[in-house]
């Protein structure tokens, strides 16, 4: 489980996270929601110890993410991150891609390595573009290369930034269909969206960020059908008003 | 050139010697080169940081090694070293200061490259748990080098094109070998072409032996 105690971050003045706290439990999917600026990225990049914080703690299965002790290399293999941008490896094909980690950080041997990265490729439906460039693939195609990627480490927790928001309205629903399989198979997944109906229809919880706080947190029935908070209330309306392209 | 005439048979007689001096030549280029990329790579991460002490080490070579006469930094490791009593060899010190040149140069070259790839590869490679050095070796470098590719062969052989300062403090590497040579016939216009000839042929197999390379790891 992942516990979220108290965490402030903050960049020079400007204040991100006033006190967060929040926790994941094992096999939910959380959903995070908010405005851009409420933190919820920043929140995400720092469990994952991408991004320093300067108060609190964040617990990883008891392991504690900031603490100078942690070796954050061995934790980071239990917590897979996929971003927006895809940041796919360029210059590696896509089975490169995905068994260069299980190679390098797990000491796979390469053949090991080739055939756990054709499993999970095959998994995310890529397996005929085991050798194909990321510059040959299209934005949802990365995606679900750089989904693989981070299963191939075989992490406890898949941690999910804005995927969609880069993408092509009509790829959104194959990175979609993706994460609905991995909840199906019982991942614990924290996805940071913009899109209000993949909340309401995955999401075991979600928690709606407001400068910098969890302003409301319970069940997607409750917080994005049933709000009781007045920010929430008006953040909703808004996203109405602008409907995102969901497939 | 006005009636001056060429003896070539005594450039074909002298052969072997300036051979042996081109052997030299490539030895020193190659390892200037691997050492050169090995100081720089580090140097060009420290320099993109901005700030630290190894930031203004780095600065501090690159200022030194760009700004100044490739002979006067062949002076330094040479003579200056001589001075202080720590005497080598001038193979040694023609080694030392081409891959003091190379690392200098190199550097920049590398630092500009590193700029060109986003932001994100890096936060990207840390998050599957691969360590900074390990990230630098398996995604960051690999993307910087096919940028940085053309430039980095053109500074290779620049540093061959240094090596013949080896001259200067009596090595005998192609142009130490040339000099002897003409020096003991006079026959400087001869040696002199064919030694520049022996150097455009090197060059070229320089470029065209790490354009195979490119092709080979890069699949292009």
């Amino acid at each position: 489980m992942i516990e979220i105690r108290n965490v402030r971050k903050t960049f020079g003045a400007l204040t991100v996270l006033k006190g967060i706290n929040l926790d994941v439990n094992k096999g939910e999917l959380l959903c995070l929601i908010g405005a851009s600026g409420s933190g919820k990225s920043t929140l995400l990049q720092c469990i994952n110890g991408l991004e320093p914080i300067q108060g609190g703690e964040i617990v990883v299965d008891g392991v504690s993410v900031h603490d100078p002790k942690t070796n954050i290399n061995t934790l980071r293999q239990k917590l897979g991150i996929v971003f927006q941008q895809y940041n796919a490896f360029p210059h590696l094909t896509a089975l490169e891609n995905v068994a260069l980690a299980p190679r390098v950080v797990a000491k796979r041997s390469r053949k090991e390595a080739r055939a756990l990265a054709l499993k999970h490729l095959e998994h995310v439906g890529l397996g005929s573009k085991a050798d194909s460039l990321p510059s040959q693939m299209s934005g949802g195609q990365q995606q679900r290369l750089a989904i693989a990627r981070a299963l191939a480490m075989e992490p406890s927790y898949m941690l999910f930034d804005e995927v969609t928001s880069a993408l092509d309205p009509e790829l959104v629903g194959e990175v979609l269909e993706t994460m609905r399989l991995l909840k199906r198979e019982g991942m614990t997944m924290v996805v940071v969206t913009h899109d209000i109906s993949f909340a309401r229809e995955s999401a075991d919880r979600v928690a709606f960020l407001h400068q910098g706080e969890v302003c409301e947190i319970g069940t997607a029935g409750e917080v994005i059908d049933n709000p009781h908070k007045e920010q929430t209330q008006k953040f909703l309306r808004r996203e109405k008003r602008q409907p995102l392209e969901v497939a | 050139m006005n009636g001056y005439q060429f003896y070539w048979s005594i450039v074909w007689d002298s052969l072997p010697l300036l051979l042996a001096g081109a052997w030299v030549t490539i030895q020193i280029t190659v390892l200037a080169f691997v050492i050169g990329t090995l100081i720089a790579m580090p140097m060009a991460v420290a320099r993109q940081r901005g700030e630290g002490w190894a930031y203004r080490f780095s600065t501090g070579w690159v200022e030194l090694s760009r700004n100044t006469p490739a002979v006067f930094q062949l002076y330094i490791f040479y003579f200056g070293l001589g001075a202080l009593h720590i005497n080598i060899p001038s193979y040694a010190a023609v080694l030392l200061s081409v891959s003091f040149n190379n690392a200098g140069y190199m550097t920049e070259i590398f630092r500009g490259g590193l700029t060109a790839i986003p932001r994100q590869q890096m936060p990207a490679a840390r998050s599957l748990g691969m360590t900074g050095p390990q990230s630098f070796i398996h995604v960051i470098f690999p993307q910087m080098f096919k940028v940085i590719f053309p430039a980095y062969v053109t500074q290779g052989i620049w540093g061959m094109l240094n090596t013949s300062l080896g001259m200067l403090v009596g090595l005998q590497e192609l142009s130490g070998a040339t000099q002897y040579a003409q020096s003991a016939s006079f026959r400087t216009f001869e040696f002199f072409l064919a030694t520049a000839l022996i150097y455009y042929l090197i060059a070229k197999a320089l470029q065209f032996s790490s354009q195979l390379v490119f092709r080979l790891i890069y699949r292009s």
